[in-house]
């Protein structure tokens, strides 16, 4: 049994008297992509907030082994966790080159920054040719490749990825798919994935949960789950 | 022609002030996307401050330095205490020690050009300066990549403080002092700031002069010195319809 970066016990978690979450229990394990499945309003992005403390939570967060539940945005980051909001959350007014560099806001280590500043640039050829350029000016599918970039140069040990397919043509959502295969494999990055496309996110993903709201009805290996009668019914359409 | 030239070296005395203060108010404005219409109330009682210690025997440049870091304390505690609880607006940024220095070191020096570039650098160079600039335009993201909000906000309304209170003594020698007078000279620095444009340190140090020639020169000749408070408003309204981002404002561009 690898061991589990990441597990969530009892999880509540909502906005003002609305909660979302009721109870939420899940583990990642350490090196997995593991993908979090779900229909509109089930409670995928919450899960994602609530991991990095966007929003007020109730039950057990342990990263690591260790209990961050109460700690802040900040500090969770300081951790190695990353993550990428619903929206992208780039800054506009910014540009592409100064968007990586406050990903790596928290880094000390300048040189290797550098380095892995002209890695991002060898995934994503197309933020280099931008790097000067205003971020809201990008396209959505560059903007989605420069949230991505800006994440990875943390150099988390967990990227929690929130619908990075949304709104984005068919050839670039498969580029971004295929540079997250790489970071996975190559870098060592724990992924969480929460996806619309849940063909797409079967196929890459070790491990699936199935969130409906705010609760998991399903869990396994994401190759059995594609098997399962009611998730290829709900989500894979046939 | 000799008046005309006084006129013009008056009003670039008075554009200095305007300049400092307008610069405090495109720090808050950076810091927090809000215009802080106590600017000049703070630099108000800062010029007090300094006033009473000078008259208490301290000499002029301890009493500048002292004031400065007592407005920058107060700044933070403004915010700390009395913005915070109440803000769950957009936040801040900020990269002000430069600024501050940078006007100071222009009251003594008259090196507005190189200070100004010292300014510019901070924001566009330290990463202190970019964090400030990224918690104004997007807290939720930025802390995300580990940026401490609250704190950067902080520092911006400290940093706008000691930059109005620099104001506030550069003014004192200049023009008589008197409760009411900053908010007249808080006018011309608002008016200062937007014709440069609301986000632009360079912006508002310009602005600040070409405020302070048009006010004195049309004060002069013009429409007497009653009316020179009228030149603040009409610049308003004018930058605001014409040309509503500033000679030198930002104009953000977004795709949705």
């Amino acid at each position: 049994m690898s061991r589990m970066l990441l597990e969530v016990k009892d999880l509540f978690a909502g906005y003002g008297a609305t909660e979302v979450l009721h109870g939420l229990s899940m583990q990642i394990e350490e090196g997995s992509i593991t993908t979090l499945l779900g229909a509109n309003g089930a409670g995928k992005t919450t899960t994602l907030r609530a991991l990095s403390k966007m929003i007020k939570v109730r039950g057990q967060i342990l990263f690591d082994g260790k209990a961050i539940e109460g700690k802040a945005t900040e500090d969770i980051v300081r951790l190695g966790v990353a993550h990428v909001p619903d929206g992208r959350g780039t800054f506009g007014s910014l540009s592409t080159e100064e968007n990586l560099q406050l990903g790596s806001y928290t880094r000390k280590d300048k040189h290797e920054v550098a380095l892995d500043q002209e890695k991002m640039y060898s995934y994503f050829p197309r933020l280099k040719e931008r790097r000067n350029q205003q971020a809201g000016t990008l396209s959505g599918g560059e903007q989605q490749m420069l949230a991505i970039a800006r994440a990875l140069m943390l150099r988390p040990r967990l990227l929690l990825l929130d619908e990075p397919s949304f709104g984005l043509a068919p050839l670039i959502v498969r580029e971004i798919f295929d540079i997250m295969q790489t970071i996975n494999q190559r870098d060592k990055v724990t992924i969480l994935l929460v996806e619309q496309n849940a063909a797409m996110a079967l196929d890459l993903a070790n491990y699936a949960y199935l969130l409906e709201t705010g609760k998991l009805v399903l869990s396994g290996l994401s190759k059995d789950l594609k098997q399962d009668e009611a998730v290829r019914r709900s989500y894979l359409g046939h | 022609m000799e008046t005309f030239i006084h006129q013009v070296v008056a009003g670039i005395a008075a554009g200095g002030v305007y300049a400092s203060l307008a610069l405090a108010l495109v720090m808050i404005y950076q810091s927090t996307h809000h215009i802080n219409f106590a600017q000049g109330e703070i630099a108000m009682f800062a010029t007090y401050m300094a006033w009473t210690l000078i008259n208490a025997g301290v000499s002029y440049w301890l009493a500048f330095v002292c004031t400065i870091l007592l407005s920058f304390s107060l700044g933070v505690l403004i915010q700390r205490i009395i913005i915070r609880p109440v803000e769950n607006a957009p936040v801040l940024n900020i990269v002000v020690v430069f600024i501050g220095l940078l006007v100071i070191l222009n009251s003594i020096a008259g090196v507005t050009m190189v200070l100004l570039l010292l300014l510019y650098s901070f924001f566009k160079f330290t990463p202190l300066g970019l964090a400030m600039r990224a918690a104004a335009q997007n807290p939720d993201s930025s802390r995300l990549v580990g940026i401490r909000v609250g704190w950067m906000l902080a520092l911006g309304w400290g940093l706008a403080a000691a930059i109005g209170s620099v104001a506030g003594m550069m003014i004192a020698p200049v023009v008589f002092l008197e409760p009411n007078m900053m908010s007249g000279v808080l006018l011309y620095a608002f008016a200062a700031a937007l014709v440069g444009g609301i986000d632009s340190p360079g912006g508002a140090v310009l602005g600040g002069f070409i405020v302070g020639i048009l006010e004195n020169i049309l004060g002069a000749y013009v429409i007497g010195t009653e009316l020179k408070l009228s030149v603040a408003l009409v610049l308003i309204i004018v930058v605001l319809t014409i040309k509503p981002a500033g000679l030198f404002g930002k104009v953000i561009v977004s795709r949705v």
